[in-house]
């Protein structure tokens, strides 16, 4: 009974995964692109809200600069429970190209906020930010909600 | 008789445009003070994308700087490797195989369209319409596509190399060019057809933050914003580079058709007007191109002479002005690179006064900025 | 015009506050002043009809090892012509007066060269640091930066 709950309860969640539109730098014209024409995201029930309130997806798409890390820590406390973190590219994974010689940019987005998946690419292909997703998809089926804590 | 109203007491109110807002073309902030809708002041703050492309130019050779250039600008990655590979070969006085110049223009022109088409859907999105913002990317995959068969990537091409071109045409890209421009030109019209003279859009636009030619020239601005405030100047004609001499193309000025010179909806036009110049380029590029080399004999370590270079290249935003120091070594010494995005946040805080906050996001849209540009 | 016409004219009615003429190896060529005649030396550039520059096309600081610099790049719509024009600061107070009343589209280069480098602009509207953080401490392109190792707890 309760694993049933679970399992309806994670689908849903997984089919209708609102995300941020949180799009820095190159990233975010991928995300737009991904989300827009050819490659549709919203057939995976993904669409883009600007507010965090309403979203439970953030893909942080982009370069994270000292100035920004505070606001982007704001905006993952915005977010309600349960949220999740896609880190897009390689900016957001480590740093991208400016890790060695750049004074200003965070070297990885979960120095500040817990990270879920990482998709490696400058910028990654709409087919590989789809693939994240349902990585994603498949990491929330697997989430126990019900039951009796181990 | 005194009304109601005029007991009331009021207060302005500083409201804040975050950094992540979805019609703020990127991590721009806007402070706004505000008499109820009615902006009083909106004052931009930048550098939340500050990456210190400037002290990383300093740090890398002159080949290494090339993929950092396409995150400059990345909607118009081709035009931006291509003006620090022109610099660059001012610098040091390298001649480029007439094959390579063409590929450019070809690249560079296809990249006007792409950015442009960017601009058109995300301004209409910006005002309400969804439509149209599809339709562009419909057509800009088209044209990724293309820059795939060339070059490899979708976004950020690293094409140009200083003395040329990475690699050449392979066969089928200019077939497949020309028949892009064919189901591209009638889509224009369809697209003023569908929304540039709506009445809505147009009321949205006419007459909103109009930009009089004297302070636009004063403040430097360029490009399209520019040619939106009457003044025809248009580096490709007026101080031409690369092979732009041999094209027969028309500057694009606004003409205040549906409000006054230098509204917003003046430079909305001149980028639609220009993408069709866009198209007559290419088509013309594509009939002449010669046959040849498409990279010059640069040696593997790369010194140029000491010197100081300023190159300007018309980019879809505006002008990219590289300002080049070298002093003989293989990194470059001081770079700066001046965009046209930078410089129009200059005037930003002047025309915004008395406008109501939706305005606020027509404009910013209108100035088509982006984000790279500004902060480097 | 050429440069040297540029230079002469400037030369004959500013004297000695016009240092030198920068042709070889500088494309455009710059003319060098001293600092406290900046101002004059632009507005006569933009007002004389002979002249006329009325775009300012760039600003931007340099740092020289042994002293600082800021380079204009002027431009003549009406006359088509360009020009550079240099100041030369010391090291240690880098300052001089504002052009942003003659060229409004200066105050944000100003700005930034005053963000990056430290060079005051005395007598700007609006001196304040734009593309980092309010707080940051230094200027990080001037050649003897060192990268900070954490600001507000992550690391640089």
């Amino acid at each position: 009974m309760v694993g049933n709950a679970d399992l309806f309860v994670n689908w849903a969640r997984k089919s209708s995964l609102w995300y941020l539109l949180f799009a820095t730098a190159c990233c975010g014209i991928e995300l737009m692109q991904a989300g827009a024409s050819r490659y549709d995201m919203d057939r995976f029930g993904a669409v883009f809200r600007a507010t965090p309130r309403q979203s439970d997806l953030m893909l942080v798409a982009g370069t994270i600069t000292h100035k920004m890390a505070e606001r982007v820590k704001r905006l993952y406390d915005q977010m309600p429970e349960p949220k999740y973190v896609i880190a897009m590219g390689s900016c957001a994974n480590t740093g991208g190209p400016f890790y060695k010689d750049s004074y200003c940019v965070v070297k990885g987005v979960d120095l500040i906020i817990p990270v879920d998946v990482y998709i490696p690419g400058c910028p990654p292909r709409p087919e590989a930010l789809i693939d994240g997703i349902m990585k994603l998809q498949k990491i929330i089926m697997q989430r126990k909600n019900y039951g009796a804590k181990a | 008789m005194t009304t109601r109203t005029d007991a009331l007491p009021t207060q302005e109110m500083t409201i804040n445009m975050g950094p992540q807002h979805p019609s703020t073309h990127g991590v721009l902030r806007v402070i706004l003070t505000t008499d109820g809708e009615v902006v009083t002041r909106a004052v931009p703050d930048m550098g939340y994308l500050h990456r210190g492309l400037e002290k990383i130019g300093e740090r890398v050779t002159y080949a290494q700087f090339m993929p950092f250039t396409d995150r400059l600008d990345y909607l118009a990655a081709m035009n931006c490797n291509c003006a620090w590979a022109w610099a660059v070969e001012k610098l040091a006085k390298i001649e480029v195989p007439e094959r390579a110049e063409y590929l450019r223009v070809i690249v560079c022109e296809l990249n006007r369209i792409s950015s442009h088409l960017i601009a058109f859907g995300s301004y209409t999105a910006d005002m309400g319409a969804f439509t149209p913002f599809l339709y562009a990317i419909r057509e800009r995959e088209q044209v990724n596509d293309l820059f795939e068969m060339i070059c490899g990537n979708r976004l950020t091409y690293n094409y140009a190399r200083v003395g040329g071109v990475s690699g050449d045409a392979p066969k089928g890209f200019l077939e497949k060019t020309k028949e892009f421009l064919d189901y591209f030109e009638p889509k224009l019209d369809e697209y003023n057809n569908l929304i540039s003279y709506n009445k809505i859009f147009v009321h949205r636009l006419a007459n909103v933050a109009v930009i009089p030619a004297e302070d636009a020239v004063a403040y430097g601005l360029t490009g399209p914003n520019l040619r939106g405030s009457g003044v025809p100047f248009d580096l490709r004609k007026d101080e031409p580079y690369s092979v732009y001499p041999k094209f027969d193309f028309k500057v694009c000025v606004g003409t205040g058709e549906r409000g006054t010179l230098g509204d917003c909806f003046d430079r909305y036009m001149v980028r639609i007007n220009e993408m069709r110049e866009s198209i007559k380029i290419v088509r013309q590029a594509v009939a002449q191109i010669p046959d040849g080399p498409v990279l010059a004999k640069v040696p593997r370590v790369f010194k140029p002479p000491v010197g100081e270079t300023y190159f300007r290249s018309e980019c879809p935003r505006g002008e990219t002005g590289i300002y080049l120091i070298s002093d003989g070594s293989v990194n470059p010494y001081r770079l700066k690179i001046r965009t046209g995005s930078f410089v129009s946040m200059n005037i930003f805080e002047k025309i915004t006064r008395g406008l109501m906050i939706a305005d606020i996001v027509a404009v910013i849209g209108s100035f088509d900025i982006i984000l790279p540009e500004i902060d480097r | 015009m050429e440069a040297q016409a540029i230079f002469d004219t400037l030369k004959g009615k500013f004297g000695d506050a016009v240092v030198e003429l920068q042709g070889e190896g500088f494309s455009p060529a710059f003319v060098v002043v001293a600092p406290a005649a900046v101002k004059e030396v632009s507005r006569f550039l933009k007002e004389d009809p002979n002249l006329s520059f009325d775009v300012l096309m760039c600003l931007s600081g340099v740092d020289y090892k042994e002293k600082f610099a800021v380079a204009y790049h002027l431009h003549s719509l009406k006359q088509h012509h360009v020009i550079g024009l240099k100041a030369m600061l010391p090291r240690e107070t880098p300052s001089l007066p504002t052009v942003d009343d003659v060229w409004p589209g200066a105050n944000f280069h100003e700005r930034e060269a005053f963000d990056l480098f430290g060079i005051v602009f005395e007598g700007s509207k609006d001196l304040r640091r734009i593309l980092l953080p309010e707080d940051w401490e230094g200027h990080p392109l001037r050649k003897d930066y060192k990268y900070p190792d954490f600001y507000h707890g992550i690391k640089v």
